[in-house]
């Protein structure tokens, strides 16, 4: 054994370490395993974490199938349908940055990892048309749901010039205040010529962009799945005479104004019109009830419990969108570090453990897809 | 070949070490050293110790007289709830794996740092962020009364503070995790060149173990503290009856984290004894595979028992069975380990000091708790045992009796090695003994009463159980006075001890190839891998008055081996 070779004092503990090389580490092997082992153990945290959701759905569904079967018709599979095309594309523009940073290209990396963001965007885009959408609905959790088979008419300026729903203007402001704040910054790099960040900002704002691509290209999915039925922008035009539909039986309104008398929370949800009842089951009798039959289930027969199929709907995408915005900020860490050309073939580990992580975040739609949308 | 002047240099007490090598409270809060952050993770659980065993001596002294005023009924469900939630989330949970582990686990391996340093940092903030939100629940003025379970649908329905509670246990948990995910990690990809699984020391098998519960288990509970605090704040209707929920549901998530959790709790200690026994026995310890695997085992069989929990829930009586059988399948792998501790004893040569007697106290107290759980994994007894201080006297055996003190016996062996100096021994035993004693004194007239049906968590009780009750208050007294001296004797040793050696105690893991203090670095040479349990590898210098590897010793000096080299 050498023994004299290892008993030598190392006073510099630095020695051949590359740039990004953290000190405790032997070299860049050990980094990157490390690393791909962390990101690895981290993903299957991820998927424990959405396990107890898959678990709370696969009891609800195999006690009560007739909730899922009813409450499913309300989501729209064209959407969801878009969304998973516009994921699996950005999971392909993700791996081929992955393979960019592997070749040391800096600059294309950039592109995919920006393209892989815009879809991060426009996935969004959607997803609040179609919460908008319902939330116009009365399709609320449970303790607030409240269907009627209208949407009330849009109030805000904004909303009553685009027609689009209200809630669909207040979840678009945060992004159309980032887009403004990111094009401003990008100018003021580009007078101060600081170019990447200049670049880094444009990025953003072509990112932020998709968010509005995808918005308006929900709605017109919106409209063409609804097949210019008297529903969504035509029951707005003429809210002077809404059909007011009340989903929910005789026995669950009692149930709703009861929770309402004890419980704050569910008062403070912006829950649709709450008219008598009696007068809506003769309404929907002569008006609804032909009109929608085609689409939707009979109020009447909607069990008392479908609040609880978009419980857990909000929850599992509610949970997704968060993963889908923390995802579109470590890609701008990823894009930032691309614009700045630090990636070589000894060192491209970031890029390739977000990627897993964005392939991660997709898998989970594609289980969410079919689990909601595609019952039947 | 190494001369006194290099010795003197490896082994001697530096003037620069990880204590003292940068200065300022900027150097420690922002610190990526795995000492350092031990450390600092060591100085929280003690805070959380002391606080929520404040809230038990309190509770104790309300239970003093069974018709006490001391309390209101309601101060008594908060003062039981906090007690159990920071002393669970906050103290037990971290305790061994985040200060212990974090010290000792790196230079166990030869390595310079965990794998992920500045995650290993984040972990710690996000233990004071969790435990500032568990102690925001106090501090609302609402307080917390749940339970430390937040068992729906009470935890639904109380005004009392739940959310700040469940989402100091969420933070809590990714600090777990996090600290989970990093030694993992390490232990694949740092360990020495030529150290193979088998020749990691026993504590780095348990605290594996652990961390694949950590990274397994954790991220269920966040999910389902996630779930009610939406229930609590939108009602969702998953959890609540009265929206067509199901509270069971909530026992079965919570219970599917908390159960593997206990094994988070004991795993760690389970390792730091395996290290202790053998050091301090001198003697290599006995079936190192059978203790390693069977880490492995328990940390598997913990996720298949949570049912046991639920006996009395309404779940069904097949479930029931199964649960209770795997229950007993957990004892196996336990009674492997006890045996084999009890054969590494016989014929070694037995130092009693601190550790070790910390250490006998373990093999004492967790086999009792760990007897008692048999008795609540049989469905008929479990019946009548079922939420009487039986359960709360079987829990705290194995989570006291376990872990608090093998944490205060690894304390006392690595104490040594990361301040450099030696504690006053004959004081390390005086506050063991108050330790055991106080605690057989709480706890063992706990399962009397239970046994004869005095429920858990009543602010009063039948004047017949009076006599248990005082004698358990007071031995509570005996047993905080026992794990104060404990910690000034700690502190003390810390500033003011004898100076001391690299290696006092003969032990054979690598981390006391390093000096006391350690390096910032650890290792100011690349350590020499040996067994980790071949004590007769590390010989006396009288130079330095302590032990040192073979390797570096003067040839001259050293007498031969006395026992052939494994390998």
């Amino acid at each position: 054994m050498a023994v004299a070779d290892t008993h030598e004092i190392h006073d510099d503990h630095h020695h051949d370490h590359g740039e990004f090389i953290a000190h405790h580490f032997d070299g860049p092997e050990q980094q990157f395993d490390s690393g791909k082992l962390g990101i690895w153990l981290f993903l299957v945290t991820e998927i424990l974490f959405f396990g107890g959701l898959f678990v709370a759905y696969t009891l609800y569904r195999s006690n009560h199938p007739e909730i899922f079967e009813q409450a499913h018709v309300f989501l729209n599979k064209y959407l969801g349908g878009l969304n998973t095309i516009v994921l699996l594309f950005s999971s392909l523009t993700m791996a081929l940055g992955v393979r960019a940073a592997q070749l040391g290209k800096n600059k294309n990396c950039a592109v995919y990892v920006l393209i892989t963001m815009v879809c991060a965007a426009v996935f969004l885009g959607v997803k609040a048309v179609e919460y908008s959408h319902k939330w116009d609905m009365g399709i609320l959790v449970r303790s607030a749901f409240n269907l009627t088979y209208t949407h009330p008419a849009p109030v805000t300026s904004v909303g009553k010039w685009l027609h689009v729903s209200d809630y669909l203007v207040y979840i678009s402001v945060i992004p159309t205040l980032l887009l403004v704040g990111f094009l401003v910054a990008s100018l003021m790099g580009k007078l101060m010529e600081k170019n990447v960040f200049s670049k880094f900002m444009l990025g953003l704002s072509i990112m932020v962009g998709g968010y509005f691509l995808g918005v308006g290209v929900g709605l017109i999915f919106m409209d063409v799945a609804e097949g210019g039925a008297n529903e969504s922008h035509a029951s707005i035009q003429t809210a002077d005479q809404p059909l007011m539909l009340h989903a929910m039986t005789q026995e669950t309104r009692e149930d709703a104004s009861h929770d309402e008398n004890h419980d704050k929370t569910a008062e403070s949800h912006p829950a649709a019109d709450h008219v008598d009842g009696q007068a809506h089951h003769e309404e929907h009798a002569h008006a609804g009830g032909e009109a929608f039959s085609a689409h939707h289930p009979d109020p009447e027969k909607l069990s008392r419990n479908v609040g609880i199929f978009f419980s857990i709907y909000y929850c599992m995408t509610g949970l997704h969108a968060i993963h889908i915005i923390g995802g579109i900020v470590v890609l701008s860490w990823i894009l930032w570090r691309s614009l700045l050309g630090q990636w070589r073939s000894d060192y491209f580990g970031p890029v390739d453990y977000v990627g897993l992580y964005w392939h991660l975040v997709d898998l989970i739609w594609i289980y969410l897809f079919p689990l909601l949308y595609l019952i039947d | 070949m190494v001369d006194a002047v290099t010795r003197q240099k490896l082994f001697g007490t530096p003037e620069i070490h990880f204590l003292n090598c940068t200065k300022g409270w900027k150097s420690w809060a922002f610190t990526l050293d795995h000492k350092r952050i031990g450390i600092m993770y060591l100085i929280g659980v003690t805070i959380a110790l002391f606080l929520a065993g404040i809230f038990a001596l309190v509770l104790r002294s309300h239970l003093f007289k069974f018709d006490s005023k001391m309390l209101s009924d309601d101060m008594y469900n908060q003062m039981f709830t906090l007690h159990g939630a920071v002393m669970v989330f906050s103290f037990i949970i971290p305790s061994i794996p985040a200060a212990l582990g974090n010290l000792v686990l790196p230079m166990m391996l030869g390595a310079k740092d965990v794998a992920f340093p500045r995650l290993n940092l984040a972990s710690f903030y996000l233990w004071i962020i969790g435990t500032g939100c568990l102690l925001l629940a106090i501090l609302s003025g609402r307080g917390l009364d749940t339970g430390w379970t937040f068992y729906t649908p009470y935890s639904i329905d109380t005004n009392t503070g739940v959310i700040y509670a469940t989402f100091g246990a969420f933070v809590l948990g990714f600090s777990s995790i996090f600290t989970g995910l990093n030694f993992l990690v390490t232990v694949n990809t740092m360990r020495l060149k030529g150290q193979g699984w088998f020749k990691l020391p026993l504590f780095l098998w348990s605290l594996y173990a652990t961390a694949i519960i950590q990274v397994l288990a954790t991220p269920v509970l966040g999910i389902t503290l996630l779930m009610l605090i939406a229930e609590k704040t939108m009602h969702i209707g998953i959890f609540d009856a009265k929206y067509g929920g199901d509270p069971v549901l909530f026992q079965h998530f919570f219970w599917f984290y908390s159960h593997p959790a206990v094994y988070i709790m004991i795993l760690p200690a389970m390792g730091v004894i395996s290290e202790l026994i053998s050091v301090y026995s001198q003697k290599r310890i006995f079936g190192y595979s059978f203790i390693a695997f069977s880490s492995v085992a328990i940390a598997l069989l913990g996720f298949l028992v949570w049912g046991h929990h639920m006996f009395t829930s309404g779940q069904s009586q097949v479930v029931t069975l199964i649960f209770s059988a795997i229950t007993f399948t957990v004892a196996i792998p336990s009674a492997v380990k006890v045996f084999n501790w009890l054969a590494t004893l016989y014929k070694g040569s037995i130092l009693l000091n601190t550790p070790m007697c910390y250490a006998l106290s373990f093999i004492f107290l967790f086999g009792i708790g760990g007897l008692t759980g048999l008795f609540l994994g049989a469905l008929s007894t479990d019946i009548h045992l079922h939420d009487t201080y039986f359960v709360v006297a079987h829990f705290h055996f194995v989570m006291v009796g376990g872990t608090l003190t093998a944490l205060l016996g690894g304390l006392f062996h690595w104490w040594p090695k990361f301040f450099g100096r030696m504690y006053n021994d004959l004081l390390g035993r005086v506050g063991c003994f108050l330790v055991f004693s106080g605690f057989n004194l709480t706890f063992f007239p706990q399962f009397v009463m239970g046994s004869r049906g005095m429920p858990r968590r009543y602010a009063s009780y039948d004047p017949e159980f009076l006599p248990f009750h005082q004698l358990s208050t007071i031995g509570a007294f005996v047993l905080g006075i026992g794990i104060l001296i404990s910690f000034i004797v700690l502190v003390y040793a810390a500033f003011k001890g004898p100076r001391c050696g690299s290696n006092p105690f003969r032990a054979a893991s690598l981390e006391w190839q390093s000096s006391s203090p350690p390096d910032f670095h650890n290792f100011v040479h690349s350590p020499v891998l040996n067994d980790p349990y071949d004590f007769d590898s590390q010989v006396y210098d009288d130079e330095l008055d302590t032990y040192i590897s073979r390797e570096f010793a003067d040839p001259t000096k050293v007498p031969p081996r006395t026992e052939p080299v494994h390998h």
